[in-house]
């Protein structure tokens, strides 16, 4: 019974982490690529990578707080652009190869030993080392608070305090999509994951607005980096491939081209995944299948899924077949 | 509607059944995610060697761990709770005249969703030695590393490709590296011909396409464990891997062209292959090197250059291999007939030729190519590992858009070209920033003529 | 909306008094092309030097299979891009004065030129409404930040609304407001996208094969359609086979054939002289059966391209 009360538990924890408000972030950014825009980027990674870090070296050169998130979105930005200009013009996967072949090479620069005073390397920076203007925002008063069984300092690392900001992050992000998505901007934007020509027949640019597209969602996925590294640290390998191909999961699970897709996404895999690592970890015996075992299992569960998904059900579980992200 | 799920199972199932005889995994790999933090590091000898077999244990949050070290001197821990804990080396396991250099104890913070490294530092000179327990508070960055790094590993195991030092031109460097990278070079074009054809026939960017390579190299190792003959597991790779492309295409991708899917969608799926392949590698044989030719390599000097025998015996074999390529496509039916569909389908279609069988045959033949590139890619590199073929992946595509995709030359001069520049790029870069000069002439060549040197220019838009 | 004092007498009058001959000069012309060449490997698709187009008039462009047309449609709309040629003058046209001889086809559309596609383009998984809705050219919302802000936006939507409710109603599309494009029938889908077109009040539209794959029974309303546009002073140029219908509503032909321009006239001349007949006939005499079907086939396949494509 103690093994199910804790996993309740453990499985709250997780819903209401800012790591997941962080996947929420990125995977909103990636619903603008993909979902409103049909931009197949498979380095939203990256753009956290360049986000996360463009904030944190920011901070820690002492240019202050908002300043530092203005660099921050500015990288991103340029990011977009470096990535975007020769490729949206061109077949969808060009663009896929670049940002994963860009986000890669952006998560090996940030682990070079070279770059360790800047990087903090492979094992990143603390965010004990850049929260301190951060916390001093804080409203809260000090000490600790338990609300609904979780317990957590009210401002420190892993606090109350990153996860308001986290989740309040993840709710302006949404109004902004849906604000955009129901403006004449995002019926734009459908036309053209519809039909670029027909669109381009009618005045309107697309190269411009796949541009714009590209930074909006890359700008989110840099928010959703900065997210990430509050709690504990920021670090290269967290925002690897393996967290793209989540993100892809998250999307498609929830359901592209949907406002809450993203969210609902998000909770509903790292919740399942959870249980699903607790439940065989309980009950099957560590001589079958260790802990690096069940990792790599679940990896090819996901890998299978997202076939699965694509294949059979690519609408997601809040889609519309109607308003499929997929071109035919 | 359900054949190609069932499909799909059948054909990961033999992968299984075909690995079943691999080695216990070691498991010394842990990926970071939402319950698992990795407390990890390398541990070397003073002369650079991997130390194997060293004792560590971790405790903290009232666990207690222990591990040691695998053949690469990699250690690693997964804490499924985050905090602080400390790892141990025991000193006594290292190998005669290594002693701990500043401590034997470290404390890391460890936090889920992360990896942390720790590093002993090894010294030869028992009067640097630290006594145990002393030990400094928070970890060195550095020389740690991660299981993606596995391949690099592999690359510098190999005698003429030193850990680059960057800004140390000198010519006899330069044309070593030149001899690297046609070495990369014919291996890559091995590699990119499949993807080239694949994209041509069916539009497909195929993701999957680099652990073709892996699946290659891994099957290499496993027919040198059982022949012991080098040759006759390469003709055991290309047989294996011409029928592993052959009901690829049959129980995968054909199912999906007839449920029509998109071609975005299939892309999307042949990532979804991609993860689910790495880590049914991973699974069988963790993240280790496995040595396809355990034995010492020996080197030749040829015109200053040194080479390993099996790095020369590589570059023949690609080569005869990409000169037969290039003659079958171009004065054979089956080449004519590649052709013709690359160029225009129904075209081809209309004209009589039997579309699906030519795609069947290229899926064969690309996936073969691609095996045989990833086994001679295990014997020159010095061993293959679950990513290897991940690590190429960049350098395939920019391979064959800068030759102009959908073309079997364009694919082998764009690999040629590649190979060249990202070794050659290594004497001023540092090793793993070599995949960034591929990209940087990706972006190059799709800002000034997307349509690469040899494609033409309809087939991008 | 153009104004364009219509009399249609007077133009036809001003037509008729014009030599009949390629390339010869209008009273008032839209649109000029010079010099506009298009190659596909060896084979001339399009080889034009000089063609005006006359400002309100209804101009078809006809010519057998393969006589270029569709080319030369997309290189006046921008949606490709002529050969360099070496030695000759580079290629250049104008649009109500203006120079378009590198333009896009985003710029080409919004300074007024709008075309159609012989397969239509209807954005399958939007609905009828926003197809149309996407089709206005003066809506501030499509800027992105002006976007977020509903109010600086809500009123010229609804303008664009009604004004897509009465175009919709013009082309009998009004039931289908609300469905999504994908589900209208071929000929409704022509429809749709001739009224997107006018969305914006272009003062030149452009058809290419409006009556491609539209039955019978709509024919005659898409005709009306096209007539009453240039009744209301849009110039229209449109690309067709069925010469039937170019003689009954067009003012002015004109014939390719191979990649050139052979002949310009009014539509009861042109029709019946003598290189527009071998160039018709031409067809069918001088070749074999088997370039006729290879002709017809190429035709099928680049239709199966294009879908492909999309």
């Amino acid at each position: 019974m103690d093994f199910w009360t804790g996993l309740l538990q453990a499985m709250l924890q997780t819903a209401l982490s800012p790591v997941t408000a962080a996947f929420v972030i990125a995977a909103i950014g990636l619903n603008i690529h993909f979902g409103f825009t049909g931009l197949m980027n498979i380095g939203q990674a990256g753009f956290m990578l360049v986000g996360g870090y463009g904030f944190v070296i920011s901070v820690m050169n002492g240019v202050g707080l908002f300043p530092a998130l203005l660099i921050s979105m500015a990288a991103s930005a340029a990011f977009a652009l470096l990535l975007g200009i020769p490729t949206v013009k061109l077949r969808g996967d060009y663009l896929a190869i670049v940002t994963i072949g860009a986000a890669e090479i952006l998560r090996m620069t940030a682990r070079l030993a070279g770059l360790s005073h800047i990087t903090g390397g492979p094992s990143g920076i603390q965010s004990t080392r850049f929260r301190e203007q951060f916390n001093a925002l804080s409203p809260l008063p000090e000490g600790r608070t338990t609300f609904l069984g979780l317990d957590y300092f009210n401002t420190g690392v892993d606090d109350w305090w990153s996860r308001i900001v986290a989740w309040a992050f993840v709710g302006l992000f949404l109004l902004i999509t849906w604000l955009l998505i129901r403006s004449p901007w995002g019926r734009v934007l459908k036309g053209i994951r519809e039909d670029e020509d027909a669109v381009r027949s009618l005045g309107k640019s697309p190269f411009s607005y796949k541009l714009q597209a590209l930074i909006i969602g890359g700008v989110m996925g840099g928010f959703g980096g900065i997210i990430m590294s509050l709690p504990a640290t920021i670090n290269p390998d967290g925002m690897s491939r393996a967290t793209t191909f989540n993100l892809w999961m998250i999307l498609l699970l929830g359901g592209a081209a949907t406002i809450l897709g993203p969210l609902l996404g998000a909770i509903l895999f790292f919740v399942v995944r959870l249980v699903i690592t607790s439940v065989a970890s309980q009950y099957v015996p560590a001589s079958i299948l260790n802990a690096q075992q069940a990792e790599i299992l679940a990896w090819i569960l996901i890998g299978f899924m997202l076939m699965l998904l694509v294949i059979f059900r690519p609408q997601g579980i809040l889609g519309n077949k109607k308003e499929l992200a997929f071109n035919d | 509607m359900r054949t190609p799920a069932l499909a799909l199972l059948a054909l990961i199932l033999g992968f299984f059944a075909l690995s079943f005889q691999a080695l216990p995994a070691q498991a010394a790999d842990c990926t970071p995610d939402a319950t698992t933090g990795c407390v990890q590091g390398i541990i070397k000898s003073t002369t650079g060697e991997p130390v194997v077999g060293a004792a560590l244990e971790l405790t903290g949050k009232g666990a207690k761990q222990q591990t040691t070290t695998d053949d690469n001197g990699r250690w690693v821990f997964p804490v499924t709770s985050a905090g602080s804990y400390t790892v141990t080396l025991d000193v006594d396991t290292l190998p005669e005249g290594q002693f701990a250099k500043s401590t034997t104890e470290r404390t890391v913070q460890a936090t889920l969703f992360q990896s942390m490294s720790a590093l002993f530092p090894l010294t030869d000179d028992p009067a640097a030695a630290a006594s145990p327990g002393g030990g400094s508070e928070a970890p060195d960055s550095g020389a740690s590393d991660d299981a993606d790094e596995g391949t690099d590993g592999g690359t510098e195991a190999t005698p003429e490709t030193k850990p680059s030092a960057s800004n140390s031109f000198s010519w006899p460097r330069f044309w070593q590296q030149a001899a690297s990278g046609l070495r990369m070079g014919l291996l890559l074009a091995l590699g990119a011909v499949g993807l080239s054809l694949v994209f041509g026939t069916t539009g497909l960017s195929n993701f999957a396409h680099a652990e073709m390579l892996s699946l290659g190299g891994i099957l290499a190792f496993l027919s040198m464990q059982i022949t012991g003959n080098i040759w006759v597991s390469g003709v055991i790779v290309v047989a294996v891997m011409a029928a592993v492309g052959w009901f690829q295409d049959a129980v995968l991708w054909k199912p999906l062209r007839k449920k029509r899917l998109s071609l975005t969608q299939m892309m999307i799926v042949s990532i979804g292959f991609s993860i689910v392949l790495q880590n049914i590698f991973q699974f069988f044989f963790g993240a280790n090197i496995l040595r396809i030719d355990p034995s010492t390599p020996k080197t030749v000097t040829l015109l200053g250059v040194t080479l390993t025998v099996q790095s020369y015996i590589a570059m023949g074999i690609a080569l005869v291999a990409i000169i037969a390529v290039a003659l079958v496509m171009k004065y054979t039916r089956f080449g004519r007939a590649t052709r013709a569909v690359a160029d225009n389908r129904p075209l081809a279609e209309a004209s009589g030729i039997d579309v699906d069988r030519v795609i069947r045959s290229v899926w064969t033949v690309g996936v073969a190519l691609a095996g045989l590139s990833g086994m001679l890619l295990g014997l020159v590199l010095n061993g293959i590992a679950w990513n290897t073929g991940w690590h190429y992946l960049l350098l395939l595509f920019a391979a064959v858009i800068l030759g102009g995709i959908g073309t079997t030359f364009g694919a082998i001069v764009g690999a040629m070209i590649i190979g060249l520049v990202i070794e050659m790029a290594n004497i001023w870069l540092p090793g793993d920033l070599k995949h960034a000069a591929a990209l940087l002439i990706l972006i190059v060549v799709l800002l000034v003529r997307p349509q690469g040197l040899f494609g033409r220019k309809e087939r991008i838009g | 909306m153009t104004s364009y004092p219509y009399d249609r007498a007077a133009l036809r009058a001003s037509l008729a008094g014009l030599e009949q001959r390629p390339g010869v000069a209008k009273p008032d012309p839209i649109l000029v092309a010079d010099n506009v060449v298009r190659r596909f490997g060896g084979m001339t698709a399009v080889d034009v030097d000089h063609l005006e187009v006359q400002r309100g008039a209804i101009t078809a462009l006809i010519g057998p299979n393969g006589a270029g047309k569709t080319t030369f449609f997309n290189l006046l709309t921008g949606f490709d891009r002529p050969t360099p040629a070496t030695g000759r003058e580079r290629a250049s046209w104008s649009f109500e004065g203006r120079s378009f001889s590198r333009t896009s086809a985003t710029r080409v559309a919004r300074s007024g030129m709008i075309r159609t596609f012989q397969l239509t383009k209807a954005l399958t998984r939007m609905s009828v409404l926003d197809n149309m809705l996407i089709g206005a050219a003066n809506q501030p919302g499509e800027n992105l930040f002006v976007g977020l802000v509903r109010p600086l936006w809500a009123k010229r939507e609804r303008e664009n609304v009604e004004r897509a409710e009465e175009l919709l109603r013009r082309f009998k599309l009004d039931k289908k407001r609300d469905d999504m494009a994908g589900g209208l029938s071929g000929g409704q889908k022509k429809l749709l996208e001739m009224a997107r077109a006018l969305m914006s009040n272009p003062s030149m539209i452009m058809l290419d094969e409006p009556m491609a794959g539209v039955n019978p029974a709509l024919t005659q309303s898409l005709l009306e359609h096209i007539e009453s546009l240039r009744d209301e002073g849009t110039t229209v140029l449109f690309v067709e086979h069925d010469m039937h219908m170019v003689r009954h509503i067009s003012d002015w032909v004109v014939v390719m054939a191979q990649g050139k321009i052979i002949a310009e006239g009014l539509p009861e001349d042109v029709m019946g002289s003598r290189a527009v007949i071998d160039a018709y006939l031409g067809a069918h005499h001088d070749q074999d059966l088997g370039d006729v079907i290879n002709t017809e086939m190429m035709r099928t396949i680049e239709a199966e391209i294009e879908e492909e494509a999309r």
